[in-house]
């Protein structure tokens, strides 16, 4: 059982620093990281489990659930407040049913906040499933949300 | 004969449709029976314009934008191969007066080169600083980079040089190179244009960074937020490593650099060197206590050289061009330049590398063209999520370090977001503090518990609670997390708070706001 999971811990665990590699991999791999990984991976680096609970834990980054078919990540630090980010967090809440760090009401879609993307000259800025979005309005993002529909 | 075509692989021109619009290009040619070149460049920093398309003339390359997938039938019908008159033509993209008027040495061939094409980069002087440090003892090097008066473009401004001087001091069998290349601050992109556009700059500035303290390994930390910088940057590792400018050997002169890319997992406290580097250790990104300083015990206890991506890119153009060509650029105890970042609700927003000195208004008008709203500029803040909010009053100031600390502000890592008049600093100063309770690693109590109280304190300075009370409170409270914090994190939140609340006390009540208001 557990074979991508294995194989993962087996290719980083030599490297300098593996943890954030391996959860990294893992992720990247299977979409979250399964509480069941937690006991290989400390084993694997000869850590207690506590501190691979720890990691996994204190980074945003890293979802022990699965999330829904496509993320929404929208920016709300300042760049993105000062070009309408905030009008736009409302309307994007109210479209998909859900707060932040929740999924959308029909399940299809996820909803994370970011601080920051790198785009400040030209927000309100958005990434959907790591594809970035600039100069997001209310229309830009329900155009951009139906073509999510279309491949959900 | 084939036609040349630069459209942008630039995250934000991205974000703007760059690669649908080279596709239709592409797309467009094969359909005419052209023969079309498409170079995939960084992007030249005028993110209004993108996605900025180029075409190679006899005259120089020529500027459309911004380019809509759209608009690409209609460039070919205008004869753009040939410089063609269009709606969308901006004329020869150098003699553009935004760029013209800045002085691009760190950035000059950003939006120009490939950014993954090493004869792109050799051939715009890449690589001559590596050149003439491997010539270099250690010691030289370290002396030609204390001599530039480059300082730590992270934000701390220490200079780079002194920090290296004490790497190579040290004794040790294994030392570091580590590139802070966690970008978190809202209203920065320098070092993810770096990342994106010219890879290979700062690859090669860590190599001689680790040539001049006697390193052998190094690491660049980049944030999760940014998968096209660690994609650019992977494949520009590879191509160097294979045409021998990394590995065991480089450029044959015996000496090993081995680099690699770390992905970041989403905590801006990270951008934090000491936190940075127990992340990159495997562990929580909490804040270590210094001393010991991590150039003598650094990343796995070793000596290690942490800098910024901008300060590790300056260092090619240090070398290659010595240190007096880039001291005499600037004022003061702030040499050379700074690619500053516009940001926020200006008209003409982008990357504009300056010397140190140029004012903000040069910055805010001038370049940036005023607010995108058409509403008056009424706040900017400058250096992140942990700068001074500054009011119109303040728009002469030069960029300096020291001219911003004499105003109780920072220059940071030069990022200058701006608000139009519609903005409430109140709710400003609120997000200040409720970000650091975010964003807190919790090993200090006055970031951890501090931040938390000052969002509760403002919430009550919102609702008009017993105000002059509320805000003697959150004078006290910003004094202690100024004094008392262990890092930048904490210890610099007060900035936004108090800078929002002096500047502008209108917005916290008027004269319940006055600092000399105590508390009944």
């Amino acid at each position: 059982m557990q074979t991508p999971v294995t194989d993962i811990i087996r290719a980083h665990r030599d490297t300098p620093g593996a943890m954030l590699p391996i959860l990294h991999a893992i992720q990247d791999s299977i979409g979250h990281i399964p509480d069941d990984a937690v006991p290989l991976i400390a084993d694997a680096l000869n850590v207690s489990r506590a501190e691979v609970h720890g990691v996994i834990t204190y980074y945003d980054h890293f979802r022990r659930q699965p999330a829904a078919r496509h993320v929404v990540r929208l920016c709300r630090a300042e760049a993105c407040q000062a070009r309408g980010a905030e009008a736009l967090a409302g309307h994007v809440r109210q479209t998909l049913g859900c707060d932040f760090h929740a999924t959308s009401a029909d399940g299809t879609v996820t909803l994370e906040p970011v601080y920051c993307l790198g785009h400040c000259a030209v927000g309100p800025n958005i990434a959907i499933d790591d594809k970035p979005y600039a100069r997001v309005s209310t229309a830009r993002f329900d155009t951009l949300l139906q073509a999510c529909g279309g491949e959900r | 004969m084939t036609c040349t075509v630069f459209v942008p692989r630039d995250s934000t021109a991205l974000a703007l449709g760059a690669d649908e619009v080279a596709a239709a290009i592409a797309a467009e040619a094969e359909r005419r029976g052209i023969a079309v070149r498409i170079v995939r460049n960084g992007s030249r920093g005028m993110f209004w314009l993108e996605p900025l398309v180029e075409v190679a003339t006899p005259q120089g390359r020529t500027a459309y934008g911004p380019v809509d997938a759209g608009d690409v039938a209609s460039l070919f019908d205008a004869g753009f191969f040939d410089g063609g008159a269009h709606p969308l033509a901006l004329g020869l993209t150098d003699a553009l007066p935004w760029l013209q008027k800045q002085e691009r040495v760190t950035f000059a061939r950003v939006g120009i080169t490939d950014p993954v094409s090493l004869a792109d980069y050799e051939a715009h002087d890449g690589y001559a600083g590596l050149r003439r440090a491997l010539a270099m003892a250690p010691a030289a090097i370290v002396q030609e980079v204390i001599e530039s008066g480059l300082r730590g473009r992270g934000g701390a401004a220490f200079p780079t040089g002194v920090k290296w001087k004490t790497v190579l001091g040290a004794q040790a069998a294994q030392k570091y190179i580590v590139c802070n290349a966690d970008e978190g601050d809202s209203g920065t992109f320098s070092d993810r244009m770096v990342m994106e556009d010219d890879p290979f700059m700062l690859i090669e500035g860590m190599t001689i960074a680790a040539l001049a303290v006697g390193a052998t390994r190094g690491y660049i930390y980049v944030r999760s937020e940014y998968p096209h910088a660690i994609a650019t940057l992977n494949e520009a590792i590879a191509n160097a490593a294979g045409a021998g400018y990394l590995g065991d050997d480089v450029l044959g002169s015996g000496k090993a650099f081995h680099l690699e890319v770390r992905k970041g997992a989403g905590s801006y406290v990270c951008g934090e060197e000491t936190a940075l580097l127990e992340s990159l250790e495997g562990k929580r990104g909490i804040v270590r206590a210094k001393p010991p300083l991590p150039a003598l015990s650094g990343l796995f206890g070793q000596p290690t050289v942490i800098n910024n991506v901008i300060s590790l890119a300056s260092v090619p153009l240090i070398l290659q061009k010595g240190a007096p060509f880039y001291r005499d650029l600037g004022q003061g105890r702030s040499r050379g330049t700074l690619p500053f970042q516009l940001a926020g609700n200006l008209k003409y927003g982008g990357l504009v590398e300056k010397a140190f000195g140029v004012t903000l208004r040069e910055l805010l008008v001038d370049f940036g063209g005023g607010s995108a709203s058409g509403r008056p500029l009424r706040a900017v803040q400058v250096g992140g999520p942990l700068g001074a909010y500054l009011p119109a009053a303040r728009f002469d100031t030069p960029l300096d370090y020291e001219a911003f600390a004499a105003i109780g502000a920072a220059v940071g890592h030069g990022g200058i977001v701006a608000f139009d008049d519609t903005v409430d600093m109140a709710q400003q100063a609120r997000y200040a503090m409720e970000f650091c309770a975010a964003e807190s690693c919790g090993k200090c109590t006055p970031c951890r518990i501090g931040s938390t109280r000052g969002v509760e304190v403002m919430d009550r300075i919102i609702a008009g609670q017993d105000r002059p009370q509320q805000i003697h409170l959150l004078r006290d409270l910003c004094d202690l997390m100024l004094a008392g914090s262990l890092c930048a994190m904490g210890g610099m939140t007060p900035y936004p708070v108090l800078s929002a609340l002096d500047n502008f006390p209108e917005d916290f009540g008027g004269a319940d706001a006055a600092p000399d208001k105590k508390a009944a």
